[in-house]
């Protein structure tokens, strides 16, 4: 059960042994929820974890989300409080069932000293601890007054796989009820008392600032209460959204345009081309790859371009914000809270106690929520208002000021031996770096991210390699005896970049095997037979790939016209292997009726999230590989809604087939890697159906028409 | 002043009548289960009935809507054939973000009331227009099946 509206259990009836169990007297045991849900199902995965090690059913275990605390709830491997980056159950495999385990082993504690026995003649199951020889049970409420005065136990033993009952089966979604009767509060169905609704304009082009507002008009519609001017925005301020809108639309505004007035994609692009003439810093050296290449029998060259995207979340950005003198409140949707209020704090001047995040269910994150622009953007327009003010943007302000995926240029080439083996790897990428600009904005926070990171991650940071931004790229699961992979940082003038869902994988695992792809054709020899051979040292890879290849009836005949593609992933702790297939029109359209997907996410908390999740990350890549294109002129983005930035419908979705290895290595991450496989998967399936080679997203049926 | 009425409840309120239904239903009524996701009909989120036909509340003014019987997320699980959308829905754990889940909901219940027995085609043609950016489109077409499927739930 979701427990978010009860009241808040009396501090003096709680038996709180660490940040995330909260048992009352009454039994409830209240999980101190650390992450967000955006749909991956972060909810149910998580209370698993703890209910597994406290012996609780997963019923009796209700939620309540965790205060913005980075000491308290960063996730181990980010170093902050933070959703992203598919880590949720790495990072929290360990921290939760120790949590569910340490409370465990005192109310088992508490209750031997009740019974004046030994600990070890009990045992506890479904929210009781029993005493074995003679039956006797007491309940966990009945026994928190004790177990609050007991030490708690330096080390706890964790179960081995074997024993596990919640872990690897097939839990419901515990935020579904809610879900399908329209009871779910997203942050855009927030309501708080004298609140009022603004919508917002910015400067059309980027880095633009207002220049002058006429508002006359606007204020006598209807509804419209106030107009707030911002250095580079303008916001309406009404009784309900409608008239906000209205109002905005009947401004007068003089915009300043800026230095970005005449820039265009082309520019952005031509920057990045030249950036990728220069050398870069290096990710990857082994071996001797130039050496390798001039005695290669064959040499395979190409670039690859991948565009800016937006994230377009079903609920577009809004955020709910309360200012007063002394304190600020904040209603949102968010994937970072504890940024949430460090911003809120430096923009107000108060101190972190007094600004509040009422984080709610994000509808859709993607990597969108992971910013705090427009809750900034929310504080300061609030800071203009008396009352509470719900800023919601706009679709169309939603597509135009995004933080977009960057647009990258990889150069890349490969020196194959007699056989068709590569012998020689070269790969430069060119592009924004998303993780020092983020990193940059946390300050001081950025020094745990950096603790987090470890040694690695540090001395990346100080060779100014974006780690990030070459995952996938770096380190491909195949032999590559010789392998040089650079990082050139060249940022958009004017695009702010942001994660996207796949982060640098999205980008990199898609270069990386419509390369391998084009290898394979080079050598002539079969996609997959091809891969297959080049991972003698990787026998996971391996394994998912011919999983992938064989449900998919890799090899068996197809209709002209269309084709199989494979990929290949190991990214995020997990492996994925897919096969999609593709059918391509004369007109050049492509569809995609049949993905088949292998996993190996290590240990499985709940199959049925992993599948939904490849499902998920599955549709998301194909939108982007058919559709997805943000495009820049004079300065401003092209593309308005749905209309012009499509994305996929159910009649363009394929059957897809999800296969899960059954594994006891530790967990890896599960909300990206699907979308990151697809990619290529379908790019090298219009390879395999037309011939002609996919090296710029999206796919364009210009390119592909027969007649 | 407009005269609505909603989920059986008939409503007053003071808004202009090209006032877009959903924001009536959102900002003024509170019923907040039904979503803005695009404000141009291309998504389907903010999907409810009037007289049991699926509308874009987006683009509908409030004042095509007097007279008539609205029906929202609220309250679908009222009728036959939301009750059986809402419970394979949950049979499949269709839900991720659950944005649009509203919409999609709305819609498969409008299919279902008007077709019993649809056909892959038909959910193509009465699904196309509800975007999911979470991808949970092969489940919302299996439950669709599934809600179908049992025949004594129709009455017959």
């Amino acid at each position: 059960m979701l427990g978010f509206r009860l009241p808040p259990i009396e501090p003096n009836d709680v038996f709180a042994p660490n940040a995330f169990v909260r048992i009352g007297r009454d039994g409830r045991v209240t999980l101190m929820m650390h992450k967000v849900e955006m749909g991956q199902g972060t909810y149910t995965s998580m209370p698993m974890l703890l209910a597994e090690e406290l012996e609780v059913d997963l019923s009796q275990v209700h939620l309540e989300h965790a205060p913005p605390d980075d000491k308290l709830y960063a996730d181990p491997l980010l170093g902050v409080q933070s959703t992203g980056a598919s880590t949720s159950v790495r990072g929290a495999w360990d921290p939760l069932r120790r949590a569910g385990a340490t409370a465990r082993a005192m109310l088992v504690a508490a209750a031997a000293e009740t019974w004046k026995v030994e600990p070890g003649s009990c045992r506890a199951a479904h929210g009781a601890v029993i005493h074995g020889p003679t039956g006797r049970s007491l309940g966990y409420g009945a026994l928190v007054a004790r177990a609050a005065t007991l030490p708690a136990p330096r080390d706890v033993t964790l179960k081995e796989p074997n024993d596990f009952k919640l872990i690897g089966t097939p839990a419901k979604r515990l935020d579904a009820p809610s879900k399908v009767n329209g009871t779910a509060r997203f942050g855009i169905d927030v309501s708080v008392p004298g609140m009022k609704v603004a919508t917002v304009a910015a400067c059309p082009v980027f880095g633009g600032k207002l220049a002058s507002v006429e508002d006359s008009k606007a204020k006598a519609i209807q509804g419209v209460r106030q107009v707030v001017r911002l250095d580079d925005s303008v916001a309406v301020v009404a009784d309900h959204m409608w008239a906000a809108k209205q109002g905005l639309a009947a401004l007068d505004i003089g915009w300043d345009a800026g230095p970005n007035a005449t820039l265009s994609t082309a520019d952005i692009v031509q920057q990045l081309a030249a950036a990728s003439q220069r050398a870069g810093v290096v990710a990857r050296q082994d071996g001797d790859p130039a050496r390798a290449l001039a005695g290669a029998a064959r040499k395979v060259e190409a670039v690859y371009e991948v565009p800016f995207l937006a994230h377009a979340t079903m609920e577009p950005v809004n955020c709910t914000v309360h200012v007063r003198p002394d304190a600020c409140d904040i209603w949102v949707g968010t994937q970072v809270p504890a940024f949430a209020q460090t911003a809120a704090a430096k923009l107000t001047g108060l101190p972190l106690s007094r600004v509040r995040v009422h984080n709610h269910f994000l509808g859709g994150g993607f990597g969108r929520r992971l910013e705090v622009d427009f809750i900034r953007q929310a504080v300061r327009i609030a800071q203009q208002v008396a009352s509470p003010v719900k800023v919601v943007w706009t679709r169309e302000e939603d597509i135009q000021h995004d933080m977009y995926r960057p647009y990258y240029y990889d150069r890349i080439a490969a020196g194959l031996d007699e056989r068709g083996r590569p012998i020689a790897w070269s790969h430069r990428i060119a592009g924004s770096s998303i993780e020092t600009r983020w990193v940059g904005d946390l300050f001081p926070k950025n020094l745990r991210v950096i603790r987090a990171g470890g040694i690695h991650r540090l001395r990346a940071m100080i060779k100014h390699l974006d780690l990030d931004a070459v995952e996938g790229a770096a380190e491909p699961p195949y032999s590559l005896p010789n392998i040089r992979v650079e990082y050139v940082r060249q940022e958009p003038p004017g695009v702010p970049t942001a994660f996207w869902r796949g982060v640098g994988p999205t980008h990199n695992i898609f270069v990386v095997e419509s390369f391998i792809d084009e290898l394979a054709a080079a050598a002539q020899q079969d996609a997959f037979e091809y891969r297959r051979a080049l991972l003698d040292g990787s026998p996971r890879a391996r394994a998912v790939l011919e999983l992938a290849a064989r449900e998919a009836g890799w090899g068996t005949p197809l209709a002209p016209g269309s084709g199989r593609g494979i990929s290949l992933l190991h990214a995020f702790g997990s492996y994925v292997a897919q096969v999609a297939e593709v059918s391509v029109s004369k007109q050049g359209e492509v569809r995609v009726p049949r993905v088949v997907c292998a996993v190996d996410c290590g240990v499985i908390v709940n199959p049925d999230t992993v599948k939904a999740q490849m499902e998920s990350g599955i549709i998301f890549g194909i939108s982007a590989v058919l559709f997805g294109e943000i495009t820049v002129k004079d300065g401003r983005v092209e593309q308005h809604n749905f209309n012009d930035y499509r994305v996929l419908r159910i009649n363009e979705a394929p059957a897809i087939e999800v296969h899960l290895v059954k594994s006891t290595e530790a967990p890896g991450g599960v909300g990206e890697p699907g979308t990151s496989a697809v990619m290529p998967a379908v790019a090298n399936a219009v390879y395999a159906a037309t011939g002609k080679r996919i090296r710029k997203l999206p796919v364009k049926p210009d390119r592909l028409r027969s007649a | 002043m407009v005269t609505l009425s909603v989920n059986g409840k008939v409503h007053t309120v003071d808004v202009p009548p090209d006032m877009p239904l959903l924001w009536v239903l959102r900002d003024v009524v509170g019923l907040t289960g039904t979503k803005f996701g695009c404000g141009m009909a291309l998504c389907g989120a903010c999907t409810i009935h009037v007289d049991g036909q699926p509308i874009r509340s987006c683009v509908t003014p409030v004042a095509a809507a007097t007279g008539k019987s609205i029906t929202t997320i609220e309250a679908i699980g009222e009728t036959p054939a939301g009750k059986r959308v809402q419970q394979a829905w949950l049979d499949l754990d269709v839900v991720q973000c659950g944005y649009c889940q509203s919409g999609q909901i709305m819609a498969a219940a409008a299919l279902l009331a008007r077709k019993p027995r649809p056909t892959d085609a038909d959910i193509d043609a009465a699904m196309a227009g509800n975007i999911c950016r979470c991808g949970t489109y092969p489940r919302i077409r299996t439950a669709i099946k599934q809600a179908a499927l049992s025949k004594a739930a129709w009455g017959a």
